[in-house]
């Protein structure tokens, strides 16, 4: 192979990235309303589940508007901030601006048994990438009626276990409150004794994300604490 | 060179190229490459599918780029220059599946990121495309890649039917009524080191049929 000079290399390589970079950033521009509209879609497959109903990208949409009745944002304080749409608030850039500032959204839904619930959008950081989800809870304000958590890259098979049913389960009836006491949910290494209203079992092999996950739970819910104090009934 | 003689198409030695990697060369079974990912996607039989035509197509499009300007291609850059083709494909791939198959690519997640350090691919374009014209290493990359794509879907299948009792996410084992007579899904399929057994058993039945892979000792 023939020796080429410096002076080659380097435009070479500059025509090389001015070429890939067009390309890449052409396909990112296309694609990308549809792949925003999925994001929308599974977000609210992901509030679906929290409130216990299967729904897939098909019916995504209806299931929505039949079962979330409304929402609304909130500020630190929990007084309704009016003329926000709660469904646009991305949480993780609330989260980065000062308590006093950021916008808390709020929805609540009427599952098929009746009882009114409010879902709360939850978000923070696991082990490798942002860990988020959706917690509902009953219309005491403390008792969990579901939750549903998801992953960008935590470890398959010990982290990523996260967002399986057998994980999720756990938080069914736990609650968040002992009496008018903020305490969250414990994510326990080693199991948790089944009568603990407070806690679930650990991820054996994924104890950063399941702390990262405990973290995330009262970090976020204790954001609601007045908002869900005034409202329990 | 430029005066040698054209071959056809699709000359004996060119076929070769094309099956030899799906039989005899298999980057899996034989050379032992790609591992690491065959291991991780193979739980199910859909992301396994999607992974393989992903793998086809970065490995044979790269194969078509780097032969097309092997001329060109600076030595001292050129694994810079691979990677840059590799990734880029990649990052494209991981595109269109966020736009047109989300689900799938949620699935897949980390590992359509990590079809870029597949070392099948550095290994075909290095050992290869580098040295060749064009049209061979399109089929050599399509060989490649559907060598490694054939392992995927065959141990993909056994462990989608066997821990999961679906394929392609129909429910076959209830079907059939296979959990009436007292049929139980084995859980131990789902996890990785199934996998690494149901490849050694396809080395194992691959060899026992062709004797010329096994080593003389």
């Amino acid at each position: 192979m023939k020796q080429f000079s410096n002076t080659y290399i380097f435009i070479f390589s500059t025509v090389m990235v001015i070429i890939v970079a067009t390309l890449l950033s052409l396909a990112a521009t296309l694609l990308q309303p549809l792949q925003s509209r999925n994001l929308e879609i599974e977000k609210k497959r992901s509030m679906l589940e929290s409130i216990g109903v299967p729904a897939d990208k098909r019916d995504a949409e209806e299931l929505y508007a039949k079962y979330v009745k409304e929402s609304f944002v909130l500020d630190h304080n929990g007084e309704e901030i009016p003329g926000i749409d709660a469904f646009s608030v991305v949480v993780r850039n609330e989260q980065k601006k000062p308590l006093e500032k950021q916008y808390l959204p709020v929805f609540s839904a009427l599952p098929d048994d009746g009882e009114k619930v409010i879902i709360i959008p939850v978000e923070g950081k696991g082990l490798w990438g942002p860990i988020w989800g959706y917690v509902s809870l009953r219309s005491d304000m403390s008792t969990i009626y579901g939750v549903t958590f998801d992953h960008k890259s935590e470890t398959p098979g010990l982290g990523a276990e996260i967002n399986t049913a057998d994980f999720e389960d756990m938080f069914r009836g736990k609650r968040i409150y002992d009496g008018d006491k903020f305490i969250s949910i414990g994510v326990i290494k080693g199991g948790t004794t089944p009568d603990n209203p407070h806690g679930v079992d650990a991820i054996s092999g994924g104890t950063i994300t399941s702390k990262a996950l405990e973290e995330m739970l009262s970090d976020c819910l204790i954001r609601y604490d007045g908002f869900l104090l005034r409202n329990r009934n | 060179m430029s005066k040698r003689e054209r071959e056809p198409l699709f000359s004996t030695k060119n076929v070769k190229l094309l099956t030899e990697p799906l039989g005899r060369n298999n980057p899996i079974t034989v050379q032992v490459l790609g591992i690491c990912s065959a291991l991780a996607i193979t739980v199910k039989l859909k992301p396994a599918l999607v992974m393989a035509v992903s793998v086809v197509f970065v490995i044979a499009i790269s194969s078509v780029v780097i032969a097309a300007l092997r001329k060109q291609i600076p030595e001292r850059i050129r694994i810079i220059v691979q990677l840059v083709v590799i990734a880029s494909l990649v990052i494209l791939v991981d595109q269109v599946l966020k736009a047109y198959a989300f689900d799938v690519s949620k699935q897949l997640s980390v590992f359509v990121g990590l079809i870029i350090t597949n070392c099948i691919i550095m290994g075909r374009l290095e050992g290869f495309a580098m040295a060749n014209r064009p049209w061979k290493a399109f089929l050599d990359g399509l060989g490649n890649g559907a060598g490694y794509g054939l392992i995927l879907v065959i141990v993909a299948f056994f462990r989608e039917l066997l821990g999961s009792g679906t394929l392609m996410d129909y429910p076959v084992m209830e079907k059939l009524g296979a959990y009436s007579i007292g049929y139980e899904d084995n859980g131990m399929m789902i996890l990785p080191p199934m996998a690494l057994i149901v490849v050694g058993l396809i080395i194992w039945v691959h060899r026992s049929r062709d004797k010329s892979l096994v080593e003389k000792h």
